[in-house]
């Protein structure tokens, strides 16, 4: 097996949420803590996309910035097997991550400017001109600003940066949310065919999981701050071992099968500050027995790729519910 | 008395600018009947949201209705004064946003805010409107709506606001419901609790809807017809099981095939070459002509037109393209 580019283990990341210091003195207020990341591995091997999904706060976005250093974590470790020049980011708002007042030159070209300071400008100008031909712009297009180009347009110029500095790894946090479908679908294709070409590993992050199947190769589930399982796509998918992943399966809608009259699964995501004991899906899970409200399920020793944080799906299925890497 | 609730003709919106004219919805007709969800889908800038608020009379200046005719029940209500339309707005259509937290005042109770609604528009004592408040509540599915009643909106999650609003937008059990993307802004889960309760306010009251949203899914699991909207026009109208699955416009059929499957297995997804035409450039003819594969010299000359049912597209129109 080759070695994974990045490893991490046991990474917690937690955030101070408590009211102000006079508040908690006069109105005795206790300190709250945030566990945004609550104790996540995984391991992504070199050319293969992990997908982390799950709904809004269950910590995905938190773990691509802990993964590229933008928050330190709290406990825990990320090994990342590279060059740390190696890995780049691609963000949601393809408006939010250009600076408005650079031409889209000078926006690619700065991790060239940055990674190789030596390097001569008719270099520089030719590698910005065969990068954004490589996203499908024009090398014309280099002279204009941002505000010229549509949101699709735009994450192509977000990943000709990404790009620039020829990089192995790149965290993509819901790169393609904001835009409709058919660019979507361009992007995404963009993409597969970079990976494809240059053997990019991804993470890749999302809640939308008919994007996640068409992009990873291994998809991890989150909820509240944990991954509750971890599978192959396509094992994903056809026999998913824990309650909230059949639960999300269950409620996407399906353009092929829409289920128009299903009953919906009940209840909300509880607060992360104040999550219910023991396994924290309880509240919401039909199987949930004695055990679960009162014990986490923790990993377990590892028997194959696959692994489901759930007592009630480890005591289901024979070798099924049981941790290793993937 | 006619089944029909809402019924748009030919509705053409205009937006008059220095460099002329741009026409923000074109030539649009259609209808909902009672007890029915239609489904408003199309990407970023197809007119879908805008054909929602020219119907509740609430375009920005300076756009304007420049042609065609909205009727609700019978009664022609773009021709209505901004007193008049008041008078329709919250009473006879109700509007859910897909932000709850704009739509709800955060200063006020949100009991306060239904019962100031609840006697805008109907007459009804302080405390009669107060039971109807957790009347509704409870209709719209909040748990313990006796001590909910009193929360302000930020103590709610964004499910539990969206059933607020849409509890505000059922005070005066209005004959049509114009939602516009009202579960964008909320998780898969969370949304599917939404749709299921829009379709069982739909079913048992009779109210017709207007969903407006950029997600076929959505559409396919709530809407009974669907019109599919590009560059400000109706690409094809039809019931969802025709669109969703025997797609006639190219621009349906691309739009579907570039959404990943949950099922198939796809090397590549398919796209649609190049973007959505801005207002001030729509070409002559078909308005997706430059981007279609089938086009031929009557898409790039005639606007091929559907009313009522059917796919805007010479190529269905006439079997062929001439």
């Amino acid at each position: 097996m080759t070695r994974p580019i990045l490893e991490v283990d046991a990474l917690e990341r937690r955030f101070d949420v408590s009211a102000p210091w006079l508040n908690r003195i006069l109105e005795r207020k206790p300190r709250r803590t945030l566990r945004a990341v609550d104790g996540v591995d995984f391991d992504i091997r070199p050319g293969q996309t992990l997908a982390l999904v799950g709904e809004s706060g269950c910590g995905k976005s938190t773990i691509a910035k802990l993964v590229t250093g933008l928050h330190a974590p709290s406990s825990g470790s990320i090994r990342f097997n590279g060059d740390p020049e190696k890995m780049q980011m691609i963000f949601q708002d393809p408006y939010a991550s250009l600076n408005p007042r650079w031409r889209v030159g000078r926006i690619v070209a700065e991790p060239l400017r940055t990674l190789r300071p030596g390097m001569p400008e008719a270099q520089v100008t030719a590698r910005v001109e065969e990068l954004l031909r490589t996203v499908g712009l024009a090398p014309t297009d280099a002279a204009k600003f941002p505000h010229a180009f549509s949101g699709g347009q735009r994450q192509r110029i977000s990943i000709a940066r990404a790009l620039a500095g020829e990089p192995e790894f790149l965290v993509c946090d819901e790169p393609t949310s904001a835009l409709d479908v058919s660019v979507q679908a361009q992007v995404l294709n963009l993409m597969k065919r970079l990976q494809r070409e240059m053997g990019l590993t991804y993470l890749f992050i999302s809640h939308d999981l008919s994007v996640v199947r068409h992009m990873a190769d291994v998809i991890a589930v989150m909820y509240l701050g944990r991954i509750v399982e971890i599978q192959p796509t396509k094992d994903l998918f056809a026999n998913p071992l824990h309650p909230y992943t059949r639960m999300l399966l269950d409620t996407i809608p399906d353009l092929e099968a829409p289920k128009r009259d299903r009953a919906p699964m009940g209840g909300e995501v509880p607060s992360p500050v104040s999550p219910p004991a023991g396994c924290s899906f309880h509240p919401r899970c039909p199987l949930a027995f004695d055990r679960c409200r009162r014990e986490r399920p923790q990993r377990e020793a590892s028997v194959h790729d696959r692994r489901v944080a759930c007592f009630a799906a480890a005591g289901a299925g024979a070798g099924a519910g049981v941790s290793a890497d993937v | 008395m006619t089944e029909t609730v809402l019924d748009v003709r030919n509705l053409r919106v205009e937006f008059p600018t220095r460099h002329g004219v741009l026409t923000a919805i074109d030539d649009v007709s259609l209808t909902i009947r009672r007890g029915e969800i239609l489904g408003v889908v199309g990407e970023s800038g197809a007119g879908k949201s805008m054909t929602g608020m020219a119907i509740l009379g609430l375009l920005e200046p300076p756009g304007r209705i420049a042609g065609g005719e909205i009727r609700l029940s019978g009664d022609r209500i773009d021709t209505l004064s901004e007193t008049g339309m008041q008078k329709v707005r919250g009473r006879r259509i109700g509007a859910v946003f897909q932000d709850p937290l704009t739509s709800l005042n955060p200063l006020f109770r949100v009991g306060d805010q239904l019962v100031e609604t609840i006697r805008l528009h109907t007459r009804m004592s302080r405390s009669a409107a107060r039971a109807r408040a957790l009347e509704l509540m409870r209709e719209v599915g909040i748990p313990a709506v006796e001590e909910r009643i009193d929360n302000y909106p930020h103590q709610f999650s964004g499910g539990m606001r969206q059933r607020i609003v849409i509890a505000l937008a059922l005070c005066a059990e209005p004959e049509l419901i114009i939602a516009d993307e009202p579960t964008t802004a909320l998780d898969v889960s969370i949304q599917a609790q939404i749709t299921a309760l829009l379709k069982r306010l739909c079913r048992d009251r009779g109210t017709a809807v207007m969903l407006v949203t950029h997600d076929m899914g959505v559409i396919a699991e709530t809407a009974d017809r669907v019109a599919v909207m590009y560059a400000g026009r109706l690409a094809e109208l039809g019931t969802v099981d025709d669109v969703v699955r025997r797609p006639r416009h190219p621009y349906t059929t691309g739009l579907m095939g570039s959404i990943p499957s949950l099922r198939r297995d796809e090397a590549e997804l398919q796209m649609i070459p190049g973007a959505m035409p801005r207002l001030d450039a729509i070409p002559t003819g078909c308005a997706f002509n430059p981007r279609c594969a089938f086009a031929g010299p009557k898409c790039r000359r005639d606007i091929p037109r559907t009313h009522g049912n059917g796919a805007a597209c010479w190529l269905a129109l006439e079997g062929a393209t001439a």
